[in-house]
């Protein structure tokens, strides 16, 4: 048996993949399926749910906190990303210019990523206080304004502080990764592209863009995985608040599930965020990563 | 297990506290408090409870149980977590049948799962009856049913009025009000004077709950005692119609504010007066700062003012200490509750928790803490003038849910700044309150 097995490609394939597949079954597919079917049922913390079918989501659906937040999620995912990118990529690029003090540099910009999220998380709320933000100070101190700016009590200004924590904490994180991906271009290409005359800008959208793309493909992913997900900055500033206008998907799914203890409807808000989450994935797979792309040509 | 409990102490007493509350001409007679347990041989017990919110509160804790494990020889173990992650632990405690035998948790926690605790009501009318018995808001949290105790108050960490003696006097007012209309000019002046108040209205656990203060106080509740959602009420649109006067001499950003905005603020001598627990006196007193310390002298406290219900309706952060059933050993977990409450150990908790807790037993009302500086005094009676979380209907987990989801503070925020009308704002709490609280 046990020789038949040692001579068995199949067999020996399928041993060897079992604690990898274990692992993925205990820590990745059981709590997914588990969440799925909670999203079903009615459990309460400390007590066992029945199953109701799609009430959690004929409810959330109608329920303008869910609504809310659901808006609130997209457009804090799609503008943070946005600006991650641009910022990310402006970035890199300039990193990979021969700068002075170039490794220096390259590691201070890490910083923001470096630090605990939750420790970044309460230095921008003091710095978004109402009462003693710094930047309000300066600004009041300078004669530009008369009084503190009512950064998270108003809601639209409180989606905006929070973006910009937000991309401030991301921004590192795609201008490192895009960085490495620059690396790998070989400068050949652009002394080609120079003694064929290019400029600059050709230089960047025929040479760097698509060799580049099969990158931002990834670490934009990534990013929109991580912006539509995110929890602690928005749970350490505004808990939510004001008037649920920072709520994300995520942070609601907590305060139902955990603080309100409603895990049926919290694990229905958070199986909710799946659909657009495949979809970022898709998005990439299928949109950015296309060859024609990557080779320089277009669409045909 | 109740029931071998029970039995034991029959046998152990012949005058079973069980019995005791069958027998009410018993009770009459006798106006001595029994009290006798057996605690179970080589007992051990696992403790959790919420973390300190001052330094003397675990340090008198902790020599306590030290005290207990001294005379009774039973090993206690206690753990603490943040107050608001020990409602999720003790939900699946209660629900997995396994962890500690005593867990010390908030609001309305043990009306999530009462069939898994243990019945205390022997333990609890023991105490009553010796300590001048329990207040009202004590028998809805913890004796729902009106027959049984399903946990032990320990009292409330009272939020009432914090405010400044000398600014109050500079905006012409006196004494601090004791009625709403007075209040809201008080607040009014004290903005005219260029030193606001202010209030949390954001998604703040403890400190919002002014909001429930404010619509209990103009007759507005959540439900009524069916539990039928009324909120959509005139008296709770009174409420946020007074709310946005109220809002408009607010100190900017209160609608941002989470649970320490406001101690920092007046702190900082920034706000005249706030609501919050002793925490904002406690702090200038001990402050290494002299201009905060300078402020200690100023602050004084008052209870939240009368509406027109015409009887305090406060809101404070209960805590209660329940048993599972799945202890091991109840009757040592008994006897530790029992000790802790007793006047000897929970008079001196009281003193080293220096106010911030206030008792739910009428007698500890002579404990000296609440004499000992003036400024104590008035949050002696935060547990006498508190209504529960989900006051008027029964608690469990629409009250819970309804409250973690901020429908009462979202709803005078909205009011409040204007954001909605009243009537749209309490249109929608009654709309996202009906979902908690269906059928």
């Amino acid at each position: 048996m046990l020789s038949r097995l040692q001579n068995s490609r199949n067999g020996l394939g399928l041993l060897f993949m079992l604690p990898a597949t274990l692992l993925l079954i205990v820590f990745l597919t059981y709590p997914l399926g588990l969440g799925i079917w909670l999203g079903f049922t009615d459990t309460k913390v400390g007590r066992e749910g029945v199953f109701i079918g799609l009430e959690n989501y004929e409810y959330l659906w109608e329920d303008a906190v869910t609504r809310l937040a659901l808006f609130n999620t997209l457009f804090y995912t799609f503008v943070a990303s946005v600006l991650k990118f641009f910022l990310g990529l402006w970035l890199a690029v300039l990193l990979n210019e021969r700068l002075p003090l170039k490794t220096f540099f390259r590691s201070i910009i890490l910083l923001p990523y470096i630090v605990p999220t939750a420790l970044s998380a309460i230095a921008f709320w003091w710095l978004y206080d109402a009462q003693f933000s710094i930047i309000s100070w300066v600004l009041v101190k300078a004669g530009w304004i008369d009084n503190y700016i009512d950064f998270l009590g108003d809601p639209w200004n409180a989606r905006f502080s929070v973006l910009a924590a937000n991309v401030w904490r991301g921004v590192p994180f795609v201008a490192i990764t895009l960085l490495a991906g620059l690396q790998t271009i070989s400068p050949t290409l652009y002394e080609a592209a120079a003694i064929d005359g290019a400029t600059a800008w050709q230089r960047f959208r025929h040479i760097t863009l698509p060799l580049l793309t099969p990158m931002i493909a990834v670490v934009m992913t990534f990013s929109v995985l991580f912006t539509f997900t995110d929890f602690q900055l928005i749970y350490v500033i505004t808990r939510g608040g004001p008037l649920n206008a920072t709520h994300l998907m995520a942070t609601l799914s907590f305060q139902r599930a955990i603080s309100g203890g409603a895990l049926g409807e919290g694990a229905a808000i958070a199986i909710a965020m799946v659909p657009f989450l495949l979809a970022a994935i898709l998005f990439s797979y299928f949109g950015l990563q296309r060859r024609a792309w990557q080779q320089g040509g277009s669409d045909k | 297990m109740t029931e071998s409990t029970r039995r034991q102490f029959i046998q152990a007493t012949g005058i079973a506290t069980g019995a005791v509350a069958a027998a009410p001409m018993l009770l009459s007679t006798s106006a001595q408090a029994q009290w006798n347990n057996v605690p179970e041989k080589d007992a051990k017990l696992r403790v959790l409870r919420w973390s300190r919110f001052v330094q003397g509160d675990i340090d008198t804790y902790l020599a306590n149980v030290k005290k207990f494990t001294e005379k009774t020889g039973i090993e206690v173990r206690v753990d603490n977590e943040g107050w608001e992650d020990v409602r999720p632990k003790a939900a699946v405690a209660a629900n997995t049948g396994a962890g500690p035998d005593i867990i010390l948790s908030t609001n309305d926690d043990a009306n999530l799962y009462p069939d898994k605790l243990l019945d205390v009501s022997d333990l609890c009318d023991y105490l009553g009856k010796k300590y001048g018995g329990w207040y009202p808001a004590c028998e809805t949290y913890l004796k729902p049913d009106g027959k049984k105790w399903i946990g032990v108050p320990l009292g409330a960490s009272g939020a009432i009025m914090v405010y400044r003696q000398s600014h109050l006097k500079a905006a012409g007012i006196n004494s601090f009000p004791k009625d709403v209309d007075s209040y809201l000019k008080m607040f009014q002046a004290l903005k005219a004077k260029g030193t606001p108040g202010g209030m949390a209205l954001g998604n703040a656990t403890g400190d919002s709950g002014w909001t429930h203060w404010l619509i209990w106080a103009f007759g507005g509740s959540i439900v009524d005692k069916n539990n039928k959602v009324v909120i959509n009420s005139p008296q709770t649109i009174k409420a946020l119609e007074y709310a946005k006067e109220l809002y408009a001499t607010f100190i900017p950003g209160t609608l941002s504010w989470l649970d320490p905005n406001n101690n920092k603020a007046f702190l900082d001598g920034q706000l005249s007066v706030t609501n919050n627990g002793i925490s904002i006196y406690y702090a200038a007193k001990n402050s290494d700062n002299p201009s905060v310390k300078a402020l200690a002298a100023d602050i004084q406290h008052a209870p939240f003012p009368v509406g027109p219900v015409g009887s305090p309706t406060e809101y404070h952060l209960f805590f209660n200490q329940m048993i599972f059933k799945y202890t091991k050993y109840p009757n040592a977990a008994k006897e530790f509750l029992r000790f802790m409450m007793e006047e000897e150990q929970y008079g001196a908790w009281l003193q080293g928790a220096g106010g911030y807790v206030s008792h739910p037993l009428a007698a500890y009302g002579k404990n000296p803490i609440w004499t000992v500086d003036p400024k104590h005094t008035p949050y002696r009676d935060s547990v006498k003038n508190m209504r529960p979380a989900g006051y008027a209907g029964q608690l469990g987990y629409a009250s819970a849910g309804a409250m973690a989801d901020f429908i009462v503070c979202n709803m005078v925020a909205e009011a409040g700044s204007g954001a909605k009308t009243p009537a749209e704002a309490a249109l929608r709490a009654q709309k996202r309150a009906e979902r908690y609280y269906k059928t």
